[in-house]
């Protein structure tokens, strides 16, 4: 437990669901799916041909000058980066940049550039790559543009650390604001690589759903139809302040962060350890710094992607770590995998289910696998007064973050 | 050949799409950087572009020099 309190007190997100956290949120209570089919000429040679695409393009946001200058992952990163600014008040209140911290990390950063510009390079030559593509590509970009936009000096950290990177942005931030270095951290993550060569490599390790003829029923964590995850773009950001910093500027509190739990698996690059050890690991240490025991978590926003593998296993470990009482969900049923952007995204869900006292519902778990013995919120959002809610985000490479927010 | 004035309303196009300069702005007596407000990166595709549209080539150490719209126009002029 640290004697430093920090609090959520600005939120930012454009996803499949909507352009901002407002309509995000209308939808997940709806249950509405922002799986969509491919439409691009290049999808007809693929075995998935479906995706959870932005539902407000960057161009209806972004200038389009500025924009020719940003990776897509990038200028979502901005656009969510943004709207928390906004919410949170802090426009015109002379933060000293010298207490405002970046934290800001993408899975697959600025791919979509990488692949563009080679084309160009393989096609025209060297002299017509753009001059603007390291800053594109380079994953550090989202975070260091925000930084440049908001004057950020106490530091600008990018995550990188697959699905887990937006959790891990967020308990970096964390970290960040208890060692003093910051009042201020805007954290958060980013994705946005819709083109073919992800959906051919993830599709080549079958970890991608294929059930191209229903888009709308292709995420369904822990039902026995799920064949994979649904690739999707977005990006979410939280300010995180200092409690004190906060309660003296007037600003509008909407939970505590009040622990993080970080650990590793050390044991396969993709494969997640199938009795959760790791993840076990991380949601305990995420209540225990939150200075509550497992009886106080009322709801576990949990990772499950829809992978056959991967989904049961932290069904085990919120059994362990938690207790069989909290009420589970997965918005990913929803939202589709926002990878890098998904613990930001469903930091936010779970961060408005204890603002809102309801849980955003799980969709299409028509058929729950046989070993699912936790409480979902299947099919409708479920009413649920909440003190305490976790988020648990799980990536590739054995990382695991869990994150305990509270009611302010 | 292209006139002075044609060279000078291809690179206020140029300008536009790269930059977002308004093409009222774009003069002779012009500074890309001072006045136009356009950086080192953007300045870099520019030339491709204008190499591109006037067939000239652009060495890279001639860029330096170009910097006004009315030395590129010159140094267009006279290398097309």
């Amino acid at each position: 437990m640290s004697n430093v309190d920090v609090v959520v007190t600005g939120l930012g997100a454009t996803t499949p669901l909507g352009g901002d956290v407002a309509s995000t949120w209308d939808a997940m209570l709806a249950g509405r799916s922002g799986v969509r089919a491919l439409t691009q000429e290049w999808a007809a040679q693929l075995t998935v041909r479906i995706a959870a695409e932005l539902a407000v393009e960057p161009s209806e946001v972004i200038e389009r000058v500025r924009l020719r200058r940003l990776d897509r992952s990038e200028a979502i990163a901005l656009i969510a980066a943004k709207q928390a600014w906004a919410d949170a008040g802090l426009e015109g209140t002379g933060l000293d940049p010298e207490r405002l911290g970046v934290s800001f990390g993408s899975g697959i950063g600025g791919a979509q550039t990488l692949l563009n510009q080679d084309d160009i390079l393989e096609a025209q030559g060297p002299r017509k790559v753009s001059p603007h593509t390291v800053p594109m590509l380079m994953p550090n970009g989202p975070a260091a543009w925000i930084g440049i936009d908001f004057g950020a000096q106490a530091g600008v950290h990018a995550m990188a650390s697959a699905c887990a990177t937006g959790a891990e942005a967020l308990a970096l931030g964390l970290d960040i604001i208890r060692s003093g270095r910051a009042d201020v951290v805007i954290a958060g993550g980013t994705e946005a690589v819709i083109h073919p060569l992800p959906f051919a490599g993830f599709a080549s390790m079958r970890a991608m759903s294929t059930r191209n003829d229903e888009p709308e029923k292709a995420s369904r964590p822990w039902d026995k139809g799920r064949d994979g995850f649904v690739f999707g773009e977005g990006s979410g950001a939280v300010i995180l302040e200092r409690a004190d910093h906060a309660k003296a500027r007037g600003a509008r509190v909407y939970a505590r962060l009040a622990g993080a739990g970080i650990t590793s698996d050390g044991y396969d690059i993709v494969q997640p350890d199938p009795e959760c050890k790791g993840g076990i690991r991380a949601m305990s240490k995420a209540i225990r710094d939150a200075g509550l025991t497992g009886a106080d978590i009322a709801h576990v926003n949990a990772h499950a992607t829809s992978t056959p593998a991967g989904d049961m296993g932290e069904i085990i470990g919120i059994r362990t770590a938690v207790g069989s009482h909290p009420v589970i969900t997965s918005t990913k049923s929803m939202s589709g995998h926002l990878l890098g952007a998904a613990g930001a995204v469903e930091s936010i869900a779970a961060i408005l289910a204890i603002r809102d006292s309801v849980v955003p519902p799980t969709i299409n778990l028509d058929d729950p696998d046989e070993r699912l013995d936790l409480d979902v919120a299947a099919h409708k959002a479920r009413p649920l007064e909440i003190h305490a809610a976790m988020n648990n985000s799980f990536g590739f490479g054995g990382h695991n973050v869990a994150l305990v927010f509270t009611r302010p | 050949m292209a006139t002075r004035e044609e060279i000078t309303s291809g690179l206020a196009e140029i300008l536009e799409e790269v930059a977002g300069v308004n093409p009222d702005d774009v003069a002779e007596e012009k500074s890309f950087t001072d006045d136009l407000d356009v950086d080192s990166l953007s300045m870099v595709e520019v030339v491709v572009a204008a190499e591109e549209k006037f067939g000239v080539k652009i060495p890279d150490n001639e860029v330096q020099n170009l910097k006004t719209v009315g030395d590129a126009v010159s140094y267009i002029e006279a290398n097309h």
